[in-house]
């Protein structure tokens, strides 16, 4: 079961099909390629969609929409002869990296969870060195 | 009632002054409770003892005495302006509740965010989820069921030792529930500000409190104290990677005004922290004082206040 499919996922996205809204088809595609067992190139998904969805989405818009999942790194793609063949990045990485990107905007996050280690002033940076390389000589 | 009533004001005060030595000499989960509880109780008895200046002006204050049927003089008896402290005290009260009230809003939606977010995330082995990142991060999450975030660069930069040290120390955040130590100290402190110190302290402890239990699951001191150093290195902009010896005389190392990532390295390396009954004592002791005064002038206020309406 995937996180919400909502913007979250989607950037700027300026493409939109005149049915749906582009951040659905990706979550869509992005389903189909998950629940495949091996990496599918954009002619099978297309021919998927038009099976399962009644739908008939063009060609160059699965491409677009594939690639652009590409660059935002949720699909890894290799070369198999004319076209590529996309698999989804593993799932576990996909939730943390939106979680990730999500995390990273939102200063209340702060007030609730400790970081391991946090950077440090130029001072405390000298003394940790300090007590680093005593305990090393200490041996 | 007059000198009663500013003990549980004037001890916080102190307590703002032990806090860190307090946190720095007291075995970490000993020092959290302590600290924490210690938050809850001073910001009790100084709300309380707040409420109590604001009541006795109130009885003596004209309009006020004559609603209630009190007596002015007797009321203002011992103390020549009780009006003022009471004004001044009233201030700082609504001044604590509105601060207070933000940040248990603030507070609560943090942490309702973070059990949302947990509850979402697929961890893989141990509830750790691994975030594809360049960036030096790793923390707990509060959650039901808490999760450990960690960046692929954060465990990039450290070998198997160093990945087990980091992630024994963020479990032990999760199965301690770290985090509500840290609300409660911070709440009181919003409360009353003189106890800013105590909620920084409670931070420092829950942070050496996971240490040393990083440590004994990994059972070298050395190897967490060498990774948190590691990590904090890293993390800092620009990146630090120069770890080994420097080359420059030792001189005396001064931990007074360090953060507390070099306290937490040095308390590390040096032997584990023993009991010290007498401290635990001490604290508690003066717990005890700041409540039994707060109640002695509540009593001694409900008596005076008795008097007056007799008298008036």
């Amino acid at each position: 079961m995937l996180e919400d499919r909502s913007s979250q996922a989607a950037g700027g996205d300026t493409d939109a099909s005149p049915r749906r809204p582009a951040g659905a088809l990706e979550a869509e595609v992005l389903a189909l390629l998950q629940a495949a067992e091996v990496g599918l190139s954009p002619g099978q998904v297309q021919q998927l969609i038009a099976a399962r969805q009644h739908t008939e989405l063009s060609y160059s818009t699965i491409v677009t929409i594939m690639s652009r999942l590409h660059a935002k790194g949720l699909l890894a793609r290799q070369r198999a002869g004319r076209a590529f063949v996309y698999t989804p990045v593993d799932e576990a990485s996909l939730a943390a990296s939106r979680m990730g990107r999500a995390l990273d905007a939102g200063p209340s996050h702060d007030a609730v969870l400790a970081r391991f280690a946090s950077g440090l002033s130029s001072r405390d940076a000298r003394l940790l060195r300090q007590l680093l390389a005593q305990s090393e000589s200490e041996g | 009632m007059q000198f009663l009533v500013f003990i549980p004001l004037l001890i916080p005060a102190v307590a703002a002054a032990a806090a860190r030595p307090l946190a720095d000499r007291l075995k970490p989960r000993q020092g959290t409770w302590l600290l924490a509880a210690s938050a809850i109780v001073l910001a009790g008895c100084s709300t309380a003892a707040l409420a109590l200046l604001a009541a006795w002006a109130a009885a003596a204050a004209p309009p006020l005495a004559a609603l209630g049927d009190y007596s002015e003089t007797v009321a203002r008896r011992g103390d020549p302006a009780p009006i003022l402290t009471g004004i001044a005290a009233t201030v700082l009260l609504v001044g604590a509740a509105m601060t207070t009230a933000i940040a248990v809003r603030r507070r609560g939606r943090a942490l309702a965010e973070s059990y949302r977010r947990a509850s979402r995330l697929r961890p893989g082995r141990g509830r750790v989820v691994i975030v594809p990142s360049p960036a030096i991060e790793a923390y707990a999450l509060p959650g039901w069921p808490g999760r450990i975030v960690v960046s692929t660069g954060a465990l990039a930069a450290l070998d198997t030792r160093g990945r087990s040290a980091l992630l024994a120390h963020e479990r032990a955040h999760l199965s301690g529930q770290h985090h509500m130590f840290t609300t409660v100290a911070r709440l009181a402190a919003s409360l009353n500000p003189l106890l800013l110190p105590l909620a920084h302290a409670v931070e420092y402890t829950t942070e050496r409190w996971a240490d040393e239990q990083a440590a004994r699951t990994t059972g070298d001191r050395r190897l967490v104290a060498a990774t948190i150093g590691q990590i904090a290195l890293l993390a800092t902009s620009p990146p630090d990677t120069t770890l080994g010896i420097s080359g420059a005389p030792p001189r005396r190392i001064s931990l007074a005004w360090a953060g507390p990532v070099p306290r937490r390295v040095a308390a590390l390396l040096a032997p584990p922290p023993r009991r010290h009954i007498l401290l635990l004592a001490a604290t508690v002791a003066i717990l005890l004082l700041a409540g039994a005064s707060a109640l002695e002038a509540a009593k001694d206020l409900h008596d005076l206040l008795e008097l007056a309406r007799a008298a008036g």
